[in-house]
């Protein structure tokens, strides 16, 4: 016997920093079905007068399987696989596919054609309705797989704990996910910032995307995932698995550190979690475990506005706001002005058909075209402000100038809002931190934008992955320079994009000056342990050792030649 | 063929959980349930795609027609409703 030509281990970049081990599931690529394809039952072809029957027929199976599914799960999986069998039922669907048959259109391209005929007209009206769009297609690939014969696309049933491996993860997808029963996400695409990565990182799952041949896993076979090493490994042996069960238990055991964020001599760094929602604001306050934070650091108010054809009223907004604040019972709440375009395009406030979309009117730049927003916005949050006598943290995102950030502190202050800051992710803004930070109160820097900004590399574009290394020095030095500025005018420089999520990174974000970290709640223990291991000097040490790298391995491997040793197991 | 003038109650008009909830009660009516902007052309209301379709938003009025009375009034009560609210 020849040892399997078939590498054991496969490489790719890991979010989040866990290791699990167990089976892997294949999520199905739709089949590519020809459009004349035979519809073939029992062995033979349907006859032609029993077409329309046989798809009908297939519409049936799928929304009868769907709604077996919704009856088997709870929640919102439970209302997007109703109203996705809903739609498979829908006898305008049924209708049409009817009319398609007897105008002579061979079974699949009629399926195809009068779910499409939908599929056009929802996504031509927008907004609320061309969200179902992808439910259609999701219908759609499921009948045309039941017409062909073939197996049904998209998630199956997860019936225990299991590794779910993807081409690519839609967040339809994502969302139909039965979480009880999912230990990784696995992708072949994707980048370390993209769509699956921050799910994953916000429900605390290990994630690897770029994991070239992980489609070509077989359904079954166990893996271990090693999320903060990037690896999967196929079929370990008992020591590797061995090895995972210590390292989890030793980081549950992080868990039982609720101290304030601080070095180990004592010098405080506030932990902070990011929310999009009043509800998140009510989980993450809620914790009372290693996870307890100092309040939110990174409030996205666009997951709002994402559902909305018009703006929300700004009684809507006030409401989220106070419960948001309330929350937290007067704890640090910073609250992110709409950041609209680019990869979170708003049906309202999207210029449509951009060239550049990342480059163009986004974030505070959304003003110069729907000045009402932003006022809105500020009336909202004062609004709530008033209404809980807690003075929430208020900044704009995208800000390039001292003037644009000048602009922005009257218009907020005029509001009556009094804590006034803005965003640095635009490299100018960290090259003027100085200017900037003199005209608000403090400023957060967004680690993300920041470094697709200063790498001139697509956060959504996966096989650039390692210019968005997080610990690239060139993106390092612009954090430096705006931590620097915060130091001199004694103002608080933040940061909230991925990098606050890294304990090693942490370390050096502490050592440059920066005084608070906001993250996904489930990344607050390992960064609080990793902070109370190691003193403010060595934190600086750290700092110094990244920004003289030559490259990001270098600056992040010295690094954890820095690190206690006794950290090392769990850190490095 | 009865008729309703109903004004749409639910914040969001028809979509979304309105939608599929007023489409619901339409398949159940014993004869189909039309719903149509008044004056304009009615399309098939247990057709969750054909009622969104239409677009109706929260205080438009739309007109429903049926031979079923009871299921017609069942589906009006649901029209008038305010089911975002639930």
């Amino acid at each position: 016997m020849t040892a399997p030509v078939s590498p054991r281990v496969l490489a790719g970049v890991g979010v989040g920093r866990r290791a699990v081990v167990g089976p892997v599931v294949q999520v199905r690529e739709p089949v590519e079905v020809p459009e004349d394809t035979v519809v073939v039952r029992d062995g033979v072809p349907v006859p032609e007068e029993e077409l329309a029957d046989t798809v009908l027929a297939a519409f049936r199976t799928v929304s009868a399987d769907l709604s077996a599914r919704a009856a088997r799960s709870s929640g919102s999986l439970a209302e997007v696989l109703g109203a996705t069998a809903q739609i498979a039922a829908d006898p305008a669907l049924a209708a049409r596919a009817k009319r398609e048959l007897a105008g002579g259109k061979p079974p699949v391209a009629a399926v195809r054609s009068a779910v499409g005929a939908f599929i056009d007209m929802f996504t031509a009206a927008g907004g609320l309705m061309a969200e179902r769009v992808t439910d259609l297609a999701s219908v759609r690939d499921r009948v045309v797989a039941v017409v062909a014969g073939q197996p049904a696309p998209g998630v199956p049933d997860l019936h225990e704990p299991s590794v779910v491996v993807a081409r690519d993860l839609a967040p339809a997808d994502t969302a139909a996910l039965d979480l009880r029963y999912v230990l990784a996400i696995v992708t072949e695409l994707g980048g370390p910032t993209g769509h699956t990565a921050i799910i994953a990182g916000q429900l605390g799952l290990p994630c690897l995307v770029q994991v070239t041949g992980a489609t070509s896993l077989e359904d079954g076979t166990r893996v271990l995932v090693d999320a903060r090493h990037s690896t999967l490994e196929v079929s370990p042996d008992d020591a590797a698995v061995e090895a995972v069960a210590k390292r989890t238990e030793a980081e549950r055991a992080l868990e039982e550190d609720t101290a304030p964020g601080a070095t180990k001599d004592g010098d405080p760094i506030d932990l902070l979690v990011n929310i999009g929602t009043a509800a998140d604001a009510e989980r993450a306050a809620a914790a009372d475990d290693a996870r307890t934070v100092a309040g939110s650091g990174l409030f996205r108010t666009e997951v709002l506005f994402l559902d909305a054809q018009t703006a929300p009223p700004v009684a809507a907004q006030q409401k989220e706001y106070t419960a948001a604040l309330a929350a937290f019972g007067g704890r640090k709440v910073v609250v992110r002005t709409l950041d609209a375009g680019a990869d979170k395009p708003l049906a309202f406030a999207t210029l449509p058909g951009e060239e550049n979309p990342a480059l163009g009117v986004r974030g505070y730049r959304i003003g110069r075209i729907h000045p009402q927003l932003m006022v809105d916005q500020l009336t909202a949050l004062a609004a709530a402000a008033e209404a809980t006598g807690t003075q929430p943290w208020v900044m704009a995102p995208m800000i390039a100038t001292p003037a644009e950030a000048a602009e922005f502190a009257a218009d907020a202050r005029a509001a009556g809002l009094a804590k006034v800051g803005v965003m640095v992710e635009v490299p100018a803004a960290a090259l003027r931190a100085k200017e900037i930070l003199e005209q608000v109160d403090f400023v957060s820097i967004g680690t993300n934008d920041l470094a697709q900004y200063a790498m001139a590399t697509d956060r959504l574009k996966g096989d650039l992955a390692d210019l968005l290394d997080r610990w690239q020095p060139a993106v390092l030095d612009l954090v430096a320079a705006t931590a620097r500025a915060g130091t001199e005018l004694g103002k608080p420089v933040g940061v909230c994009g991925e990098s606050a999520a890294d304990p090693l990174m942490a370390l050096v974000l502490k050592g440059l000056g920066i005084t608070s970290l906001s993250m996904s709640l489930g990344a607050v223990p390992a960064v609080r342990f990793a902070l109370r291991h190691h003193t403010l000097e060595q934190c600086q040490a750290m700092a110094a050792a990244a920004l003289a790298a030559t490259g990001p391995t270098q600056a992040r491997d010295a690094v954890v030649a820095l690190l206690d040793p006794t950290t090392r197991d769990l850190l490095a | 063929m009865a008729a309703r003038t109903v004004t749409v109650g639910s914040s969001s008009g028809l979509h979304a959980r309105p939608a599929s909830l007023v489409a619901a009660a339409a398949a159940e009516a014993a004869e189909p349930v039309l719903i149509a902007r008044v004056g304009e052309e009615g399309v098939d209301a247990s057709s969750i795609l054909m009622l969104m379709s239409l677009g109706i938003g929260a205080g438009e009025e739309v007109e429903l027609t049926s031979d079923d009375e009871a299921g017609l009034d069942k589906v009006a009560e649901l029209v008038a409703a305010d089911l975002d609210a639930s």
